[in-house]
């Protein structure tokens, strides 16, 4: 007997012998559905084809590439400066996060550091890059199981943090702030009570979304005991952030890894959920924007003073090496490896992205689930479509 | 079956057949466009919108009080398209075949000691009777449009209209049991003249002693109008829209219209059972003055009611749909079976 290892095949003879065993049952036919490219629920292009017996999925099967965009080859012909305007646009919800790790990786590289300011300064953007980038889930989690109002409280707040992020870098979406060395410019005038006035205002709307979503008893009912991800079962297929903290895995690389950003200077707490359910990461989510406010708040509290930039050459010519550079980004573990040969462009860019790794677990997670919950549970594993296929 | 209404206009003036026909037309038109038109600006457009810290419509009219009517305006432009694979006369039927359950609906509605389409004694039985043909304009838009989630979406739907079709008929058993007649008329004359342990001041509501029966009808009847948290058959973020997937133009727009006016009509019939339909305290309820003011009356308690459905849709999260059927089977019958022995008891102890 030849063993069967291409996950394809495997859902190919799944879906086939589920429609062997309902014919000979009840005489219906298995249904195949596709949902995507183009569906509400993805955000973005995600295709999956789903097996259906009834409202029963018998086998999923997600297939990416809808929106690929090459930047890890497009890379290869910018320089580095100009790679961080490429991929702002990877998790194009929280786009100043994705810079960080591939200045950071540079940075290394050129064995330089930025000065203090600019690191604090760094991760109280990184953070609220995060807010605004969670705070959306937080809402659209709702839409997804039908309750239309929560999502338009996240856009309303959410637009706040963003003017925040305006106010600093000129960009809401696409920063393009972070240099090698420091950053660009220093914050504005009056921006740190600015700040501290929207962190209140996400707090608020944490504390509503606690009551309107995660206290509601239909959500809870729709998301306790769905989408359960085991600890060792999420760790093998690559999970990280979130989704895997909501089984339990006490891993966060802002505590965890200690690169150039300042966390381990912060009193803050890393949260977990011994659930692994779609609702274990709704909360966990939750209580990560209240503790990246907490985090922001003690940021502004403790920039030291001093430059913004280091001292680095006008024109970035980056040693001959390899760095690998990973930080926690708001939708999981982000790295990239750069590989110099000397020159002005990088030799090679790989990009590891959150999403792509915590999609992979979908066909394992959506099989024998129903219809309606693998809207929840996609919903609660929070993709975004730039991150999964870059 | 002759209308009083119509009767006394014959008396009053002497007028064809056609000038007769023409004013029931226009006022059974009026009937169910009105609420319907009411609710979506009042709730979808307008309470929706300060809901979700937004505005709503503001350009057509004052106060975006046009809006609707530019919304017809442009169903009406778009291209009526048809699939191909489509079974041309069942999805060309279906929409009808919903509103037409919509128009039947509203002839048991009373608006008046004299105002009224039909007055049958059995107009609760046949309220909820025509009320279940919306099932099948659904199931026929489910099917006739050859599309996976259009069929998802017309089997969810029966289903569930199926399912919630007996808490609805059960929950109004109460009211019909205190009442002691099935005629709507009679319901709304019985709370008018009801009285409170002795006290006649604002006569007797059945909400206050049926409550239970209330609630039970309310939560039945968004599921019935497929509205969320029950709106699994049109659940956007999973199959679309359910059965509207292939719809469009003027044959959405029925589908739009029927949902509305449906839930309307269900609010009335709500208003009629549970809140005195349109009787209010202090004016004898033979009076002449509620032919006139009784539609007004009955307009704003449909609206008291509709607020309520509304408020629930714009607020919850959807059902999973084996947790509606749990909800209709392991809770709503039950409570309605032992609300009907109560008040069976009651009346009979009283």
């Amino acid at each position: 007997m030849t063993a069967v290892s291409d996950p394809r095949q495997m859902a190919y003879i799944a879906g086939q012998a589920s429609d062997a065993r309902v014919n000979v049952e009840i005489e219906t036919e298995g249904m195949t559905l596709n949902i995507g490219p183009q569906h509400p629920a993805t955000h973005g292009t995600l295709r999956i084809v789903v097996r259906l017996d009834g409202e029963r999925v018998v086998a999923a099967e997600p297939i990416m590439g809808y929106m690929h965009r090459g930047y890890e080859k497009l890379a290869e012909v910018r320089t580095y400066p100009q790679v961080t305007t490429l991929v702002n646009r990877i998790d194009w919800l929280g786009s100043f996060a994705n810079e960080v790790p591939f200045i950071l990786a540079a940075e290394r590289l050129m064995d330089v550091e930025a000065p203090p300011r600019a690191q604090w300064i760094r991760t109280a953007l990184f953070e609220l890059s995060r807010i605004a980038n969670v705070v959306l889930f937080l809402g659209d989690m709702g839409v997804q199981l039908g309750a239309v109002t929560p999502v338009f409280f996240a856009f309303r707040d959410r637009e706040f943090v963003l003017n925040q992020i305006e106010a600093v870098t000129g960009g809401r979406f696409h920063p393009n702030f972070d240099r090698i060395g420091g950053l660009k410019d220093d914050l504005p005038k009056g921006w740190i009570d600015e700040t501290k006035g929207v962190l209140g205002r996400i707090r608020k709307f944490c504390d509503e979304m606690e009551g309107l979503v995660a206290g509601n008893e239909i959500f809870q009912s729709r998301t306790r005991g769905i989408g359960v991800i085991p600890a060792d079962v999420g760790l093998s297929y690559g999970l990280s952030g979130a989704n895997i903290r909501a089984s339990g895995v006490d891993w966060d690389l802002r505590r965890d890894g200690g690169v150039g950003l300042v966390h381990n200077e912060l009193d803050w707490k890393v949260w977990t959920h011994p659930d692994g359910d779609s609702f274990a990461r709704y909360w966990v989510r939750l209580q990560e924007v209240r503790e990246a406010c907490k985090m922001v708040e003690q940021l502004l509290d403790g920039i030291p003073t001093g430059p913004v930039m280091a001292k680095v050459p006008r024109i970035i010519k980056v040693p001959a090496g390899e760095a690998y550079v990973e930080t926690e980004n708001p939708l999981g573990v982000m790295g990239y490896y750069v590989v110099s040969k000397g020159d002005l462009v990088p030799y090679r860019v790989k990009i590891r992205s959150a999403s792509f790794n915590n999609v992979s677990i979908t066909p394992w997670l959506l099989e024998g689930t129903y219809l309606p919950d693998v809207v929840s549970i996609l919903a609660s594993l929070y993709f975004i479509l730039g991150d999964i296929d870059r | 079956m002759s209308s009083v209404l119509t009767d006394s206009l014959t008396m009053a003036v002497e007028l064809a057949w056609w000038q007769q026909t023409g004013i029931r037309a226009v006022v059974g038109l009026l009937a169910v466009l009105l609420p319907a038109g009411t609710l979506v600006y009042l709730f979808l457009f307008k309470m929706m919108s300060f809901m979700q810290s937004r505005l709503g419509p503001m350009e057509a009219g004052p106060y975006g009080s046009l809006q609707l009517l530019a919304e017809v305006g442009k169903f009406l432009q778009k291209e009526d398209i048809i699939p191909a694979k489509a079974d041309r006369i069942v999805f060309k039927a279906a929409p009808f075949v919903v509103l037409i359950s919509t128009f039947l609906l509203v002839l048991v509605i009373p608006a008046g000691p004299d105002a009224w389409f039909i007055d049958v004694d059995t107009g609760i039985f046949l309220a909820l009777a025509v009320s279940s043909i919306s099932v099948i304009g659904i199931l026929m838009a489910g099917w006739a449009s050859s599309s996976k989630y259009s069929l998802l979406g017309g089997l969810r739907a029966a289903g569930q209209l199926v399912a919630y079709e007996l808490p609805l008929v059960l929950a109004v058993m109460g009211v019909v049991i205190q009442a002691g007649t099935l005629n709507v008329q009679e319901i709304v004359m019985a709370q008018a003249t009801g009285e409170i342990f002795g006290w006649g001041g604002i006569g007797n509501p059945f909400i206050f002693t049926q409550f239970l029966g209330f609630a039970i009808f309310l939560v039945a009847v968004q599921a019935e109008l497929t509205q969320p948290p029950f709106d699994m058959p049109v659940a956007e973020s999973e199959i679309v829209t359910g059965y509207l997937t292939e719809y469009t133009g003027l044959r959405f727009l029925l589908f739009f219209i029927g949902e509305f006016a449906t839930a309307g009509i269900f609010s009335a019939l709500a208003a009629t059972l549970f809140l005195g339909g349109w009787y209010v305290p202090g004016i004898d309820p033979t009076s002449d003055l509620f032919n006139v003011i009784g539609p007004a009356i009955l307009l704003g308690k449909v609206i008291l009611v509709a607020f309520l459905i509304f408020w629930f849709r714009f607020t919850y999260p959807r059902f999973r749909e084996d947790q509606l059927q749990q909800l209709a089977w392991k809770v709503l019958i039950p409570l309605s079976l032992a609300n009907i022995v109560l008040t069976g008891v009651l009346k009979v102890v009283f």
